[in-house]
């Protein structure tokens, strides 16, 4: 009879808690996360608004005025971060496709520039959307 | 005699360039439409309106949501692929999402065309 295979230990990191991504891995999820809001929100809410501000001055003055709501403008602000980090992490990932920036030093760097990036370019454009 | 080979197979190669190119497309059409967008502020119903139903802008318009909707389908695939294990499931959600998606182009080609 074989001997049966031992079992071993290994240690699993499942604990969603317990995970501490290094920072490309945080750009990679969140590029991932941001990319499933757009899609189950971001594409009929946009279209939406699309729908009824080009059909008739009513419908575009409506949704003006709904975006003047501060509640709104968070929503909106949010969205657009989304928008932004899906949007660089996405040239960040082109790139490497490229072999752009592959070393780890360097990856290191641009995931923490897609961060900053994003962040600082809806600060902008939510301060002027205020 | 077909002779197909599991792995290193060329699967995925045509999804992941359109990913690619799609995500290019989508690019170049916010860099294009922001810049409409400042050139034209403050807009007003009229000027939104013109905005779209100029010739170039509504091809460009469509092409940039066809692009989305490419690039939607194959980013959601994938991660139902990643966490929903039961074949069934995963299969109910992709209809889903396909039929969604299809739905979303009649919208969006109708949006355009009847502004």
């Amino acid at each position: 009879m074989a001997p049966a295979i031992p079992v071993k230990k290994r240690p699993k990191h499942l604990d969603l808690t317990k995970i501490h991504l290094p920072l490309p891995g945080l750009v990679s999820i969140l590029h991932r996360v941001s990319g499933a809001a757009l899609f189950l929100i971001g594409i009929p809410f946009l279209l939406w608004v699309l729908h009824c501000s080009l059909a008739n001055q009513q419908g575009f003055d409506g949704w003006r005025d709904t975006f003047n709501h501060p509640l709104v403008k968070l929503i909106v602000i949010g969205f657009l971060w989304a928008y932004l980090h899906h949007f660089f992490a996405g040239l960040r990932f082109l790139a490497l496709d490229l072999h752009i920036g592959i070393s780890l030093p360097a990856a290191r760097a641009s995931s923490r520039w897609v961060l900053i990036v994003s962040l600082a370019l809806t600060l902008m454009f939510g301060v002027w959307l205020w | 005699m077909v002779t197909r080979v599991v792995v290193g197979a060329h699967y995925g190669l045509k999804d992941w360039l359109a990913q690619r190119v799609t995500a290019i497309v989508m690019v170049v059409y916010t860099i294009i439409f922001l810049a409409a967008l400042v050139t034209r502020a403050p807009m007003g119903f009229p000027e939104w309106k013109a905005l779209f139903t100029h010739g170039v802008m509504r091809v460009l318009t469509l092409l940039f949501f066809l692009s989305l909707f490419y690039h939607a389908w194959i980013g959601v695939r994938d991660i139902l692929m990643d966490y929903i294990q039961p074949t069934g499931v995963r299969l109910f959600l992709e209809v889903l999402v396909i039929l969604a998606l299809v739905a979303y182009t009649i919208w969006t080609i109708s949006i355009l065309w009847s502004a």
